[in-house]
């Protein structure tokens, strides 16, 4: 087995292991951390339905982003419902047999990687045109949008320019997930974009990237509006009505 | 007290996102707390020595005791959302007054003692050490926010930098730099009962003053009561009510709607203040202190029910956090809710056409109505979320014949705060106040001039305050603003008519 595919393969378990570990320690704290107070956003749903289906509207059509800015939220929306086509579209390497629903999304998946692509530049272009975004960006901000376009321009790239043997590729990632270690192909570009794929999933739990799961932990949006039917106290609060 | 001169923004006939303007708010600050002021509320007289290991504490301490805290300063991805949502950041062009550019003062410290990234790459994300620099700034722009939540509306995390301020002001708190305004206003609450330090007798006295006055303008005995046992309704209402113009008019109001519809009620001299200035500084323990004056008097004197008078942030208070606070409340009547806000109150004995209006009473009065910021975006009335919205607007519409609202977008849940309110309701925040009500402004010329609207009316006492102030500098006569409950008293029907 070749140095590379060594390498890749304990880069690629590191990067799983930090995701993983490092989102779930930080889901941990967000739900150990109490909310001592009833502080939705009003007006907001009175019952724990509502929450769920206000919830629903944050996270698949960003109704608040939709709300403030137009132009933010076609960009925005855009490059998170095509990056969801193209992570359904490579579950094929994961999967054998593929799943009837990852086939079907195959032909989608290639044009969303481009309507990625072109969103990425309009989110990028804002950190530079608009002086308000451009005062608060920080190098971090435009450095998680260069990495993202990388990731997407070496993808598309290994589509439509130079072809790599994603049959080899695939043989690969299976390798790893059933513990059966299979030689990487040595292309450039598959290295580049393999490398900045494991890149991103070790900066997801210490970077901004934690608004994921930070939206469902939002005590503004996932409260019910009820305070004055439901009495709500949290620890540390509760210990308060005990002391003398 | 003297203030620097500035510039009144000009009023324009479309709204207009200034450029950042850097640096142009940041002469800007609130007197600090003087010793006994901060002793009074037990926290550091003075910086203390070591504060900036102390801030950095606190600050791991409210992480861990604020969910809202700790995923807001993880989650801001610096979209710009909320960038140009904030009546300071308008009014002023200064880009720390933009939601996430105020949100970064915390967050880059944030970053620098508690994050992966902020500890061994400081530059990468922007993270930097508590410096004294860094504290006067946290001084200076976290006493230019008035937790208003319009950032948190059109956030899409909902990330609501009024958490933010409160912790930001909770931490200066604790390492003795604290707001003068604000805490010696807390002092007085504890001392006396009321934000105005109003003793029981001089208490009575004007409210029997106030009950000469209806009595001439009514030749009915309309009380206003004070102390009484076994009275149902204990009102609670801020304390400006009892003593500024045009406030008193609304107070007025309500007991015409008690008189009317035959509801005993009293007053209290022990809880004689809707306020809660605990909130503005972010400090539970105040916030509860105060609240608890509350439970005291309805225990004390055996109400059933509890009612709010018209106050913003007070009824954030009272509808989101007493039950939290000072609950439960299973010694009152169960077929109220608890606390119970006075436009409820009217409201629902209007539609059960148990009061009567003259409507043309208000005829002179072209009307709109300012959402004030904690009522819309902090709390409810009614059983409808979003009630808080048509109640109001309800009553002054079977008061009175010409309404008219100010735009959509100044309106509801994107309304614009007064400009005074969150604690910064004092004269050396001065040229704040008087810019940050720009947007407001804006929007009531329009009505002004397409409508002839000589009327605001709103609920809220630091709002009444606030514009009766800033509405001379935009050209605007300081009588347009007043209560709702104003509108309902100059109509009402009373006695056997």
């Amino acid at each position: 087995m070749s140095l590379l595919t060594i390498l890749y393969s304990a880069l690629f378990y590191l990067a799983t292991g930090v995701f993983v570990i490092g989102l779930g320690l930080k889901i941990r704290s967000y739900a150990r951390t109490p909310a001592p107070l009833k502080i939705p956003t009003t007006p907001a749903p009175t019952t724990m339905a509502g929450v769920r289906w206000r919830m629903a509207r944050e996270v698949v059509f960003f109704e608040s982003l939709f709300k403030s800015s137009k132009w933010t939220w076609i960009f925005g929306w855009t490059f998170h419902m095509a990056l969801l086509l193209v992570v359904l579209r490579h579950l094929r390497y994961f999967q054998e047999p593929v799943w009837l629903p990852v086939v079907l999304v195959q032909p989608f998946g290639t044009y969303a990687g481009f309507a990625m692509v072109a969103c990425l530049g309009g989110l990028w272009a804002r950190r530079w045109l608009v002086d308000r975004v451009r005062y608060i960006s920080t190098p971090s901000d435009h450095l998680m949008l260069a990495l993202l376009l990388a990731i997407g321009l070496t993808g598309l790239g290994m589509r439509f320019v130079a072809h790599t043997d994603i049959v080899a590729v695939k043989i690969f990632i299976l390798g790893l997930m059933r513990l059966d270690w299979q030689s990487l192909p040595a292309d450039p570009v598959l290295l580049v974009h393999l490398a900045l794929v494991a890149l991103l999933m070790i900066i997801f739990p210490i970077s901004k990237l934690l608004h994921a799961p930070g939206l469902f932990f939002s005590p503004t949006r996932n409260q019910a509006d009820n305070a004055r039917e439901v009495r709500h106290v949290s620890a540390w609060a509760a210990a308060l009505d005990k002391r003398p | 007290m003297a203030t620097a001169a500035f510039e009144t923004p000009k009023l324009k006939s479309y709204p207009v996102i200034p450029l950042v303007q850097v640096g142009s708010m940041s002469h800007l600050k609130p007197f600090v707390a003087s010793a006994p002021i901060q002793k009074a509320l037990g926290f550091p007289e003075t910086l203390v020595e070591d504060w900036q290991a102390k801030a950095i504490a606190k600050m791991g301490e409210l992480l861990g005791k604020y969910r809202s805290l700790q995923v807001y300063m993880d989650a801001c991805v610096h979209c710009g959302a909320c960038s140009d949502k904030c009546h300071y950041f308008l009014g002023t062009g200064d880009p720390k007054n933009m939601p996430v550019a105020r949100q970064d003062l915390m967050r880059k410290v944030y970053r620098r003692y508690f994050t992966f990234a902020g500890k061994y790459f400081p530059k990468l994300v922007g993270a930097v050490d508590l410096t004294r620099e860094v504290l006067d700034e946290w001084y200076s722009y976290f006493n230019q926010c008035s937790e208003c939540r319009r950032c948190s509306v059109f956030c899409p995390y909902g990330i609501d930098t009024a958490e933010v301020t409160m912790a930001a002001r909770e931490i200066m708190d604790s390492i003795g730099m604290g707001q003068k305004y604000s805490n010696e206003i807390i002092g007085k609450v504890h001392r006396i009962g009321n934000n105005l330090g109003i003793p029981g007798p001089a208490l009575e006295n004007t409210l029997e003053g106030l009950e000469e006055d209806t009595k001439d303008e009514t030749g009915l005995d309309i009380k206003f009561p004070l102390d009484v046992k076994g009275a149902e309704v204990l009102l609670i209402t801020p304390s400006a009510d009892f003593f500024s113009e045009p406030h008193v008019e609304s107070l007025i109001g309500y007991a015409k709607v008690f008189h009317a519809a035959g509801i005993s009620w009293t007053l209290s001299s022990h809880a004689s203040e809707a306020g809660n200035f605990g909130m503005f500084i972010g400090n539970y323990e105040q916030m509860r202190n105060i609240s608890m004056r509350v439970r005291e008097a309805a225990l004390e004197l055996g109400v059933k029910r509890i009612v709010v008078g018209e106050c913003g942030h007070a009824w954030r208070v009272a509808y989101s956090f007493w039950n939290t606070l000072i609950g439960p409340f299973d010694y009152l009547d169960p077929r109220y809710p608890v606390p119970q806000h006075i436009c409820e109150v009217t409201d629902d004995l209007i539609q059960r056409g148990a009061l009567q209006f003259d409507k043309e009473a208000n005829d002179s009065r072209i009307i709109t109505f300012h959402d004030s910021c904690n009522v819309a975006r902090a709390s409810r009335m009614g059983s409808m979320p979003g009630g808080q919205f048509v109640i109001p607007r309800r009553i002054i519409t079977s008061v009175a014949n010409h309404f008219h609202d100010m735009a959509p977008q100044t309106i509801h849940e994107s309304t614009f705060c007064c400009g005074g309110g969150g604690g910064l309701l004092t004269d050396d925040l001065m040229e704040l106040r008087v810019k940050g009500a720009l947007p407001r402004m804006e929007a009531l010329k329009h009505v002004v001039d397409d409508h002839g609207v000589n009327f605001m009316a709103t609920i809220c006492a630091i709002c009444k305050a606030q514009f009766t102030k800033v509405l001379p500098y935009y050209g605007f006569n300081m009588g347009m603003v007043g209560g709702v409950h104003q509108l309902v008293s100059k109509a009402i029907r009373l006695g056997d008519k």
